[in-house]
């Protein structure tokens, strides 16, 4: 039989679900809806009584304090509850057929603990019921951007469909002929055409290297082995152009030079960590992500990727399998490593974007915002992993192209970081079943969206399912700890094709990949190989410990295969159903990717430079910086993180006695039982890339490092990552900038002395709307770690004491471009800050210095909206009054007024609170350092500013301010 | 030799705070296995042998259908004699977040717990009203006659992270009485102890409850973690409070005395 079992809030229990919705509904501009209920619905199916149904209802699904049920065997055409509003409208969204629902997984399981037999299956849909007057367009908008993903969910449009059988489509028993794909004598042009109709991403001279190849061996590739070339040779598995050549133009004053530069990522960031050779770098470049040296036990690994094209198209789940793919990549570290903490960090067009300007296809920015905090939030709080640090960028070009950048912390046991497969080791697959969601994933984000891509790549968007990667995570560690595998990587882009032919680059294997459990029957060969189904993971295992490492998974019910053998031929060879499906040579997987050269050119910009007065009053300036969404308080998407599990939490994201002061670097405490901690922080700033991307590099290593010495960190222990998301690396003029910021990695980390241990990039973030393609600005984002010697050393930013001395530490300079008070003139100018290394340090060590004789109550780096929203924030996440003298704050340049030192963003700054008792001491420790007491910390709840001629120039009460930098973000 | 003080930490798939809880615990001097649910089941580890079971955060089984649903059926289906001897042997449980909706939805909070009676839940826990996941600290101010709660301040400061934390009991006569047998534990409150609303009570928990006991206050269940202060350096402002002086860095948090309570009552009682 098969019956509905639908469950609802009691009458007087708050509709949490339903409020939710109406929210939504009212944010896309919606003002009809008044009220929205939500109905649970459960269809189960199979061979059982109605009492049996009515106990699985009332001892599993049903809350009996606050929820009511009622269970029917047809359609009923009164919904099970009803409005408040007069008119109203019944949507309900199930999940297409095919898609993996954790909650009915679950409810199997619950099911059998109840002993009650025979229930086949499970679905699970939701009934909305919508109250108002709503038309119909408005209906269907409701249900296409609010209810549900049409990715994986429709919209039920037949009530008897809940008591049908579901037959899944495509589902064939028979086992498919191998398809080649005849490339002989094909054209140039025929081979592109050939390779876009297959989603393949690949270009013609690629096209062609392929063609000689099989040529060479006088057949043609099967299907799957041209889509085995085109993931490892995707942007996203291969780096092109990173690694590729590039002819670098730079034009200057109507003059060209041009340089050509083999291997971009060689040249630059690579080189910066081999001219530094540090010691205490274990592991860089080579593994999923860097692995430094954290205690005498353990190392720390760190790792950020972005997940931006999924995310556009689905937020939700684009960030929520971002999350889980990066942690995955620290669980395949080495041997495998322990995720200790995540930082996020996400890039869109702000919430207030008119809707009618938006491109065709493009969800609203407001939508991308809360799906992707919603996404973030699911996988990081489930996998039981603290979200500690973080932030938000808004620019109108972001509006196709939202970028997503998650990255994860690791600890792993020393002599766990290196690892091999042996000849005759298994091809072991363990976690998730495999299903057809992710196809095509790393070569769908090696070319650009358009308004076709929410269509045409559906298949992209992966599902999370956070608590099968946690199982995976638990009984991982204890496999480690036993020596049960030789080598462990994760499923990431590409599927088992990209894990396999990674672990097996050397060696070469043998795959049946009729031994991959499967979701469900019916997929294609290829389809196995290439799926990006989530939290799956790959061993090499020796043959005598295949039994013992069976049994461990099992006993915490976790699923594993062994589907092949890494052989010693240096071939990939699969089979499907012992039939030949793919013989490729690893030598021409991983070498036979012909080299390109892009052109690059770098012409410097000029940007219109606005003119005016200061203005004499400054506060209302002051305010339009803190209210803008650059700089506003993300504590809204702060909470929805647990930023505390695992316990290590020292200085959290939110820091002062009402727990809303903004933090700079974060730090955990990673071992109970040790004081030594990790701070992580992270600088990013497309605004100064759109004047000169060499001084953004140079602007956001500067803030991770200054960050990270201003909550304590050991400055010799710093340890960086780059992320760079561009748009199309095939256009020159994206190209050119993103040298230049390449360029400006290696020179900044050199003078710095913080290696690069890993890096990520992604390109084509660009979106073509009517023929006009818009770039997002090309951004580099910069994660920093380092050691904490003592976390009880480590200071926060909030002003601690009334009384207090206020010290400007770091010179400012006339370096209004790029900021945040330029844009509040609508301007972005030329004068982009500037980084100086030599000085920088010299301040960064004397700061450290005094930090860790516990001189410093409170310090804070100058960043977006510089020293005013400094000041500001330190004042009212402390709850203090502060007075402040613009004359005594270090200055270098000729346009020194009021406005330029409050706003300038220039870089190496720091606010710092001294104790007058310290004051001495304070001193001794800065000489030589360009320091300025330039104010107290006062009782009183207000801020005085006097300006360079002692004029008040801006006055303003603490808590108003704070209320001004609070509001613009809630949601 | 003295008999040591046993804890099991018990975690299925989706527990991800027992590690902290179990350092807690072994902070005060107590033996702790953090022992996966499916080797009890199994029969390799034995719920008699220990004198403590803890029920850690985390998201149990996805928390899909609904938070603790699965797993508080697995106690009350597959161990519940085992879990009612433990509990007539004068045993203590403490069930946090996770482990706190647990006890609740198998019927073992606000108790007595009988495990063969079904649907016996008489309180739930479920979504806030902000309809969100809450990361914030809270003042607790700590009520009733439990072993858990001797000796803590009036007023303690613990973090909570959960989406389904609002107390809701089956009807007013059941709250009256859980007041008067002293089984509130717990209730949100502001600094200075006085009831205040959101975001003091960051759940619409009815009369502010974050916490209760069974009648003999062996059993607690909170939503509050008093593991995330159990370190001076948790606290969300130990930097001000160490600028204002008295601070010893050797000191706990508040919530550590929760659990050396645990610990000291089995001394006193069961060894």
């Amino acid at each position: 039989m098969i019956c509905r079992i639908e469950i609802k809030d009691k009458d007087g229990i708050f509709d949490a679900a339903g409020h939710g919705v109406l929210r939504d509904i009212a944010d896309m501009g919606v003002a009809s809806v008044v009220d929205v209920r939500v109905v649970q619905v459960f269809i189960l199916e199979g061979d059982f009584s109605l009492p049996d149904a009515d106990r699985i209802a009332r001892e599993l699904l049903v809350d009996p304090v606050a929820q009511d049920y009622r269970i029917t065997g047809k359609p009923v055409a009164e919904p099970f509850v009803v409005s408040s509003a007069v008119r109203s409208r019944v949507a309900e969204v199930a999940y297409n057929p095919g898609v993996m629902d954790p909650v009915e997984t679950t409810t199997l399981k619950g099911i059998a603990d109840m002993r009650v037999a025979g229930i086949k299956s499970v679905r699970t849909a939701r009934q909305f019921v919508i109250g108002g007057t709503v038309s119909d367009k408005e209906f269907e908008l409701i249900k296409d951007k609010a209810l549900m993903n049409k990715l994986i969910q429709h919209a039920v449009k037949d009530p008897a469909d809940s008591f049908r059988t579901v037959v899944l489509d495509r589902v064939t028993k028979a086992v498919p002929a191998v398809a080649v794909v005849p490339l002989k004598g094909l054209s140039a042009k025929k081979l592109t055409a050939l390779a876009a109709c297959g989603q393949l991403y690949l270009n013609a001279n690629e096209m062609k290297a392929i063609q000689a190849h099989f040529d060479g061996k006088g057949r043609a590739p099967t299907d799957i082995e041209l889509e085995t070339i085109a993931q490892t040779w995707s942007e996203h598995c291969h780096h092109k152009t990173f690694r590729g050549d590039i002819r670098y133009t730079v034009k200057h004053k109507g003059k060209a030079k041009t340089e050509l530069i083999q291997n971009l990522l060689k040249n630059t960031i690579v080189k910066a960590t081999t001219t530094l050779n540090k010691s205490w770098c274990v592991s860089v470049f080579h593994d999923n992500a860097g692995i430094v040296k954290f205690d005498n036990e353990y190392n720390m690994c760190f790792k950020a990727e972005t997940h931006n094209h999924p995310s556009a198209l689905e937020p939700f789940g684009g960030a929520n399998t971002g999350v889980g793919g990066v942690i995955r990549d620290i669980l395949g570290t080495g041997l495998g490593a322990k995720p200790v903490c995540n930082t996020d960090i996400f890039c869109f067009a702000p919430p207030d974007f008119p809707a009618d300007k938006l491109p065709a296809g493009v969800l609203h920015p407001k939508r991308v915002m809360k799906g992707v905090v919603s996404g973030v939030r699911d996988y990081g709080n489930k996998m039981g992993i603290p979200t500690v640090n973080g932030a938000v960028c808004f620019h109108e070009h972001f509006v196709g192209n939202p970028l997503v950048f998650c990255g994860t912390i690791g600890l792993i046991p020393k002599g766990k970081d290196k690892k091999a497969a042996r000849k005759g080791d298994l091809v072991v697959v363990a976690g998730g079943r495999t299903g057809r969601d992710g196809i095509h994933g790393a070569t769908f984000s090696s070319g650009e969206l358009t308004h076709e891509s929410e269509v045409v790549s559906s298949g992209a968007v992966q599902i999370g399912n956070p608590i099968e990667e946690k199982k995976v995570l638990d009984v991982l560690m204890q496999a480690r700890d036993q020596g049960l595998f030789t080598a462990l990587t994760d499923c990431g882009a590409g599927g088992l094709s990209s894990a396999v032919g990674e672990m097996g680059e050397v060696l070469g294997a043998r795959v049946d990949l009729d031994k991959v459990p499967l979701k469900y029957q019916g997929l294609h060969y290829t389809e196995i190989w290439i799926s990006e189904s989530q939290e799956r993971m790959v061993m090499a295992v020796s043959p005598s410990k295949i039994a013992t490492l069976k049994a461990l998974f099992a006993s915490e019910n976790v699923e594993l295969a062994v589907i092949g053998t890494y052989t010693g031929t240096g071939r990939l060879e699969l089979y499907y159903h012992a039939v030949r499906v793919c013989d490729l040579d690893m030598s021409f997987m991983h070498g036979g990717i012909p080299k390109i050269a892009k052109e690059a050119v770098w012409a410097e910009p000029r940007h219109k430079e606005p003119k005016f007065a200061c203005p004499a009053d400054l506060l209302p300036k002051l305010e339009e910086v803190l209210a803008d969404y650059n700089v506003c308080s993300k504590e809204a998407i702060i909470r929805r993180y647990d930023h505390e599990v695992q316990g290590g939490s020292v200085v959290k994201p939110l820091v002062g006695p009402a727990c809303d002061g903004p933090s700079d670097a974060s730090v955990i405490r990673p071992r109970l039982d040790s004081k030594k901690g990790i701070a992580v922080s992270n600088g990013i700033n497309p605004r100064f890339g759109l004047i000169d991307p060499y001084w953004m590099a140079g602007s956001v290593i500067d803030e991770a490092i200054r960050q990270i010495v201003a909550v304590g960190g050991d400055i010799p222990t710093i340890a960086i990552l780059d992320n760079f998301c561009w748009g199309n690396p095939d256009k020159p003029d994206r190209l050119g900038g993103l040298v230049r910021a390449a360029k400006g990695c290696h020179d900044f980390a050199v003078a710095y002395a913080t290696p690069f241990i890993s890096g990520k990039d992604s390109f084509y973030n660009e979106y073509t709307d009517k023929g006009r393609s818009i770039a997002i600005p090309g951004t580099l984002l910069i994660s920093a770690m380092a050691i904490v010697s003592d976390v009880a050393k480590a200071v926060t930013m909030d002003f601690k004491k009334a009384g207090s001395l206020i010290y400007a530490v770091g010179k400012t300079y006339d370096e209004l471009g790029g900021s945040v008070y330029f844009k509040t003139f609508g301007a972005l100018g030329n004068a982009v800050p500037q980084v100086r290394p030599a000085e920088a340090l010299a301040a960064y060590t004397a700061l450290a210095g005094a930090i860790r004789r516990g001189l410093v109550l409170a310090a804070h780096d100058c960043s977006e909206g510089g020293l005013a929203v400094a000041l500001a924030e330190m004042a009212f996440a402390g709850g203090f009054g502060a007075n402040a003298i613009l004359g005594a704050v270090p200055f270098e340049g000729t346009a020194r007024r009021d406005d330029t030192v409050l706003f300038s963003e220039s870089n190496s700054r720091f606010l710092v609170e001294v104790d007058p008792s310290r004051q001495k001491a304070f001193a001794q420790a800065m000489a030589g350092v360009p320091v300025g007491l330039i104010g107290r910390v006062q009782q009183a709840p207000e801020l005085f500013v006097y300006g360079l001629k002692d004029n008040l120039c801006l006055k303003a009460k603490v808590h108003a301010l704070k209320e001004t930098w609070k509001k613009p973000l809630q949601f | 030799m003295p008999q040591k003080v046993r804890v099991l930490v018990l975690r299925t798939a989706g527990t991800n705070c027992n590690v902290e809880t179990a350092f807690a615990f072994t902070h005060g001097g107590a033996v702790v296995d953090e022992v996966h649910l499916e080797r009890v089941f199994a029969g390799e580890v034995k719920l008699a042998d220990y004198h403590i079971l803890a029920l850690p955060g985390g998201f149990s089984y996805g928390d899909d259908i609904a938070s603790g649903r699965i797993f508080a059926n697995e106690l009350r289906l597959r161990l519940g004699k085992d879990i009612a001897r433990f509990i007539d042997d004068k045993k203590l449980i403490i069930g946090i977040c996770n482990g706190f909706q647990i006890l609740v939805k198998a019927g073992i909070l606000p108790g007595p717990f009988a495990p063969e009676a079904s649907g016996q839940q008489t309180v739930t826990l479920t979504n806030n009203d902000s309809g969100k996941f809450e990361d914030r600290w809270t003042y607790l101010k700590v009520e009733g006659h439990s072993v858990w709660t001797r000796g803590l301040k009036d007023v303690i400061y613990i973090p909570v992270a959960h989406g389904e934390g609002k107390f809701i009991p089956a009807n007013d006569q059941l709250m009256k009485a859980l007041a008067a047998n002293g089984q509130v534990a717990f209730r949100y409150v502001c600094a200075d102890g006085a009831r205040g609303g959101y975001p003091h009570n960051p759940n619409g928990a009815v009369d502010d409850v974050a916490g209760i006991t069974d009648a003999t206050g062996r059993i607690l269940g909170l939503m509050p973690h008093p593991e995330r202060h159990f370190h001076f350096t948790q606290h969300p402002f130990w930097t001000r409070l160490k600028a204002e002086g008295g601070h010893d860095r050797a000191a706990l948090g508040d919530g550590a005395q929760i659990f050396a309570n645990g610990i000291n009552y089995v001394k006193e009682n069961l060894l």
